[in-house]
């Protein structure tokens, strides 16, 4: 992935200099080795800064709303599944394809920090991808994980390495993992429960939210320039003075918001810092389109019609909706 | 103290679409058609007027069940609205089914000018149902873990 890092440096450089792009959109070295953050670079002498590695997991097509708004043009870095949002957020008129040049960046899955503590690697100083082997220095001495072991819940469910928009591609294609089972096990296992298990399920999970909103901010889908959750009576940005509305369907809400345009990127689940099956809400939401309306990716491109903006004239009714599944 | 329910009177939204079940419902008051004073209507324009919050909305102040009425699909005033509020329907009583939150306390009918006697029979059933059912304290209790 070094080699990538040095591909994208360069690429941003030779954006920057022929008046390509005013502003890349790529990522710059964090705090600690699994936090790179997203960034934008402006001046031709920072983009040596530009970092990338089995620890960029954050999609950058969000900020492209801020690109279109300045109608600068703006490169940005995608990574396979990353092109899923942007294709999204083109259909939603959120994004002007006139303001960004996309360029397609290999990715072979990100890689999870906290399922290597969890494995039993403390203090770790660095960490190299050999194939599907993953070493990792830790101030003990190394250890040696199967590549597997420590994806990212995200990345286990990968869409492939093909990308969905690009102007071009930077180097090679990789080999990206590859997912094999059931993505809707879960929810069918949560379908399967009696009711009362089911209720008991959810009030467990959502329990746990602290309505830090960070599944808001960082979903594709989600870009509404006045959200409902906001106080618009505040000066600044902020949470809705705190309504039982607001604070107990918060995320019944929220995945109905984006249903029929959420892309399954598992970004919303991945940034929620209480570990919220949020991820679960949306893959209802797809299987249900999936089964009473037809299969349906959102993101594949920007011109289908969402399910929830187009119908049929057989489509089932409500009740019978719900005894045709399973 | 255990409620009784045989004096547990529910409390149940009905949204009535402006052209079709709000005249359905005037309807059946015209022909002396009786159903229970627990549905307090409100009139939309359109049954594709009401977002999915509304009815979380009305569940969350204390409705004990939610109907929503429109026109039969193919007879919408404006062409296509309840073929979209279908769609949009299914989906939110699918979740609901999904969270464990009775989904059978939120119904979707489709009655139009003329069936003023559905109204009245679709009313009186949806009351009955959920009066069984009892009071609705699912969606308050949905983010408080006991």
């Amino acid at each position: 992935m070094q080699k990538i890092a040095e591909l994208m440096q360069a690429k941003a450089i030779e954006l920057l200099e022929s008046g390509k792009a005013e502003k890349v959109l790529a990522w710059r070295a964090g705090e600690f080795f699994y936090d790179n953050a997203p960034a934008a670079f402006s001046n031709v002498d920072a983009c040596k800064e530009i970092v990338y590695n089995e620890f960029c997991p954050a999609n950058l097509a969000k900020y492209l709303i801020e690109a279109t708004k300045q109608q600068k043009k703006t490169a940005v870095f995608l990574k396979p599944c990353d092109t899923y949002g942007v294709n999204q957020l083109l259909k939603d008129n959120r994004i002007k394809r006139e303001y960004f040049y996309a360029v397609g960046t290999p990715c072979s899955g990100m890689l999870d920090e906290k399922k290597m503590k969890a494995l039993g690697a403390k203090a770790i100083l660095a960490v190299t991808c050999e194939g599907d082997k993953i070493i990792v220095e830790t101030a003990y001495g190394t250890k040696e994980f199967a590549k597997e072991d420590v994806l990212l819940d995200k990345c286990i469910m990968c869409k492939g390495n093909k990308y969905k928009i690009a102007d071009e591609e930077l180097g090679e294609k990789l080999e990206t993992p590859k997912f094999t089972g059931d993505k809707f096990a879960a929810v069918k296992a949560i379908e399967a429960m009696p009711e009362e298990e089911r209720f008991a399920f959810w009030q467990a999970e959502l329990s746990k939210c602290i309505r830090c909103n960070a599944c808001r901010d960082i979903c594709p889908a989600c870009s509404c320039e006045q959200c409902i959750f906001d106080n618009q009576d505040a000066p600044v940005a902020g949470k809705a003075a705190a309504d039982d509305v607001e604070e107990q369907l918060f995320h019944l809400i929220r995945a109905y918001h984006v249903a029929g345009r959420c892309v399954g990127c598992g970004e919303c689940a991945r940034v929620c810092p209480q570990g919220v099956k949020l991820g679960l809400l949306n893959l209802k939401f797809i299987k249900d389109i999936n089964e009473f309306y037809g299969a349906y990716q959102a993101g594949a491109d920007a011109t289908t019609p969402s399910p929830l903006v187009s119908y049929k004239d057989n489509d089932p009714e409500a009740e019978e909706a719900l005894q045709r599944r399973g | 103290m255990l409620k009784d329910t045989a004096k547990f009177e529910p409390k149940i939204v009905a949204f009535c679409c402006n052209w079709c079940s709000y005249a359905g419902a005037d309807g059946a008051g015209t022909a002396r058609k009786n159903y229970p004073a627990n549905v307090k209507i409100i009139k939309v324009p359109c049954s594709c007027r009401v977002n999915p919050m509304f009815i979380l909305r009305a569940f969350q102040r204390g409705a004990d069940g939610v109907i929503l009425c429109g026109c039969h699909p193919g007879d919408c005033h404006y062409s296509t609205g309840n073929y979209y509020t279908r769609r949009r329907m299914a989906l939110l009583m699918s979740m609901l089914n999904f969270m464990g939150v009775a989904e059978d306390r939120f119904r979707v009918e489709w009655v139009s000018a003329a069936e003023g006697a559905k109204f009245a029979e679709v009313m009186n059933d949806f009351v009955a149902k959920i009066t069984a059912l009892g009071e609705n304290v699912k969606l308050r209790d949905l983010r408080c873990k006991k």
